[in-house]
């Protein structure tokens, strides 16, 4: 069911949600740009609709509330564990077509691949997904290349009309709330983005191989491996356990784990200093081709969502759209090199 | 909804010292376990590990424990009665029908015989089973020599090649490396024979080669792999190679797909 809601209407409703949920938005955080001097766009808790930027793209993606970047397993003594408690309320996180589709990506990881993630599942079950129409694309954009521009899976959708605001609804525990507060009802359809600025091909015929190509050289020394690629993608989703304690001659203190990337130092590290991909571009192989080619492998569809987040916070202006472009020629190159 | 993350306590029975820096712990768990799996020992404040099962007898499974780092440092200064911390058994482990009836090359490297250990043991307990059991152990030097005293009882069961890179010239130990003794070995049907490999990856590698040379089929061939793990459960990503994940599609993997 659509409806139509003015500014007070929206917040009412807003109102009534935060008595049961925490509702995570992207908000405008003053001074914490990429690049110094400017102000970044990133996800928090909203209270009223207002406080939602409607007109940018988040710079850091929702996954945090789901996969907290620092997230406590349980707390220990010497010979005892306590599992750390679960949030007391469920969360509402207002998010675009493209990161719906990340959510995708991460309960197969968390929900699927092998074990089930009790951390993730408990979080997980207790979110709904408000979907931000996009009527333009925004810089760096390629979710139609990767077809996760439009999604019918949200709980509700929101876009701006006016002074005022247009749902669609999908859950019936909300549509009596709604209603309730609606300025009138009307057939309301998400906007979607059809062209991007930034196109992508990812070539048929790419396969392992394509790890062997000169190509990746070229990022040895462009890239720095500072790593915020993967903290901004929605779909990244590796930790590394940590313990840490209290005091330091406490036995009191806690296991984590801390959201990791695989293009820092340590990634790989095995005993007698052993590490696997060494150098920076062997390491934007192995995230490329996971992004594009061997995720599907795995699963059938491709890891990356398109939201081109990872190319806007690049400060070496790295762009994996273009490296995406090059496969081609890597094809024909490990293809060469094969024949 | 069961949380995989929460460790349980296992206390040390035996302790057992191979050389300085390698010892067994025996220690308490009840259920399943099969060779080649691993389990996540921890201890709070230092961290996890993970530890291969070189052993498994009712109630009780042995690690063997290489002192390197942070949490292996601080199991070595546990004994008998002393608790650690434990989750898995995870990853696939070895299935012992696949080497029914055949005639089985066992080839380990240095700690690698802890993951195989059992293996040896279960067909060395079931001589009937295969058609002929060859166990090649490579160490680097007579002190580095793991589980000394398991080698006099597999000698009766089976043809134990025990040989060490270098030794003092009086020393009652073969010398050369593991790959050597490949070509010479006494089987009836190679193109039939099945073989595992389990040792760092260098040693691995020739080893594979080697017996792919002496006419070993690829499908015939299983290697145990090593890589850094976190959660040994398919989430933290650290241990992915290609599409994939050691932790749950490994350790171990026929040679057609662990290439
Ligand atoms: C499936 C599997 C089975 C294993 N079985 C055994 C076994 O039976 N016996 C045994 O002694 N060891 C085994 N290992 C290796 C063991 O897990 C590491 O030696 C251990 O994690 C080091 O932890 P630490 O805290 O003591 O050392 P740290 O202080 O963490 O590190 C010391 C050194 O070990 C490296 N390291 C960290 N984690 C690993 C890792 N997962 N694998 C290899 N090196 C690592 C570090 O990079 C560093 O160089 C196994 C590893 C895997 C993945
Ligand atoms: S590609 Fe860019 S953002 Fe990613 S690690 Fe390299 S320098 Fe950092
Ligand atoms: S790889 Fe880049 S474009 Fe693709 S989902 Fe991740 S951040 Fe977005
Ligand atoms: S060890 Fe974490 S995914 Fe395999």
């Amino acid at each position: 069911m659509g409806f139509y809601f003015t500014k007070d209407g929206m917040n009412a409703v807003l109102k009534r949600l935060m008595d049961e949920y925490l509702v995570y938005a992207p908000i405008r955080m003053i001074g914490g740009g990429a690049f110094s001097d400017t102000n970044s766009v990133r996800y928090g808790q909203i209270s009223k609709i207002s406080d939602i930027i409607f007109n940018q793209k988040s710079e850091y993606s929702f996954k945090e509330i789901l996969l907290p970047l620092s997230q406590t397993l349980f707390f220990f003594t010497e010979d005892q564990v306590k599992e750390a408690e679960a949030p007391k309320k469920g969360a509402i996180i207002f998010l675009r077509s493209c990161d719906l589709h990340a959510v995708k990506r991460l309960d197969e990881i968390y929900l699927r691949n092998g074990f089930e993630d009790y951390y993730y599942k408990r979080l997980r079950e207790n979110v709904k997904f408000i979907l931000l129409g996009c009527q333009n694309p925004f810089e760096n954009c390629f979710c139609v290349d990767m077809q996760t521009n439009t999604i019918d899976t949200y709980d509700a959708s929101i876009e701006q009309a006016g002074d005022g605001y247009v749902m669609d609804n999908h859950c019936n525990a909300w549509e009596s709330l709604l209603s309730s507060h609606c300025l009138n009802q009307q057939d309301v359809q998400p906007s979607h983005v059809t062209e991007t600025g930034v196109h992508v091909k990812i070539p048929d015929g790419l396969s392992i191989d394509a790890a062997n190509s000169k190509m990746w050289d070229e990022y040895d020394d462009r890239c720095i491996n500072c790593g915020r690629c993967n903290f901004v993608c929605p779909t990244c989703t590796c930790f590394t356990m940590q313990d840490i304690f209290y005091t330091d001659n406490g036995k009191v203190g806690e296991r984590r784990r801390v959201a990791a990337s695989c293009m820092v130092d340590g990634y790989t590290d095995v005993a007698g200093g052993g590490s696997y991909r060494k150098k920076n571009g062997q390491r934007m192989r192995f995230r490329v081709l996971h992004k594009v080619y061997d995720y599907k492998e795995r699963f059938g569809y491709h890891m990356c969502v398109g939201c081109g987040r990872c190319d806007d916070i690049c400060p070496e202006y790295i762009s994996f759209s273009h490296c995406i472009n090059k496969l081609e020629s890597v094809v024909k190159e490990v293809g060469d090199n094969n024949a | 909804m069961h949380n995989e993350y929460m460790p349980y306590l296992s206390e040390i029975k035996e302790v057992i010292k191979h050389t300085d820096i390698e010892y067994t712990f025996r220690i308490t768990y009840e259920g399943a376990v099969k060779p080649g799996q691993f389990f996540e020992v921890s201890i709070p404040k230092y961290g996890e590990a993970p530890i291969s099962v070189s052993g498994i007898n009712n109630g009780i499974i042995d690690l063997t424990i290489r002192r390197v780092g942070k949490v292996t440092n601080e199991v070595f200064e546990r004994y008998v009665g002393d608790k650690l911390f434990l989750r898995g058994p995870y990853g696939n482990g070895f299935d012992v029908e696949n080497y029914k009836n055949k005639e089985l090359v066992i080839v380990a490297g240095g700690t690698g015989l802890s993951p195989v250990r059992g293996v040896v043991e279960y067909f060395s307990e079931h001589p009937q089973e295969v058609k002929k059991l060859i166990l090649i152990a490579g160490f680097k030097t007579p002190k580095d020599i793991l589980f000394l005293e398991d080698f006099e009882r597999w000698n009766k069961k089976a043809e134990v090649i025990l040989t060490v890179d270098q030794a003092e010239e009086d020393s009652t130990y073969q010398v050369g490396l593991v790959t050597e003794y490949i070509p010479k070995l006494s089987l009836k049907n190679v193109e039939e024979a099945v073989a595992v490999v389990v040792g760092p990856p260098a040693m691995m590698r020739f080893t594979t080669q080697k017996l792919l040379k002496t006419g070993f089929l690829e499908q015939n061939i299983w290697i145990s792999q090593e890589r850094k793990m976190s959660c040994g459960i398919g989430k933290c990503g650290h241990c992915k190679v290609n599409d994939t994940y050691i932790c749950l599609d490994g350790p171990v993997f026929n040679f057609t797909k662990g290439r």
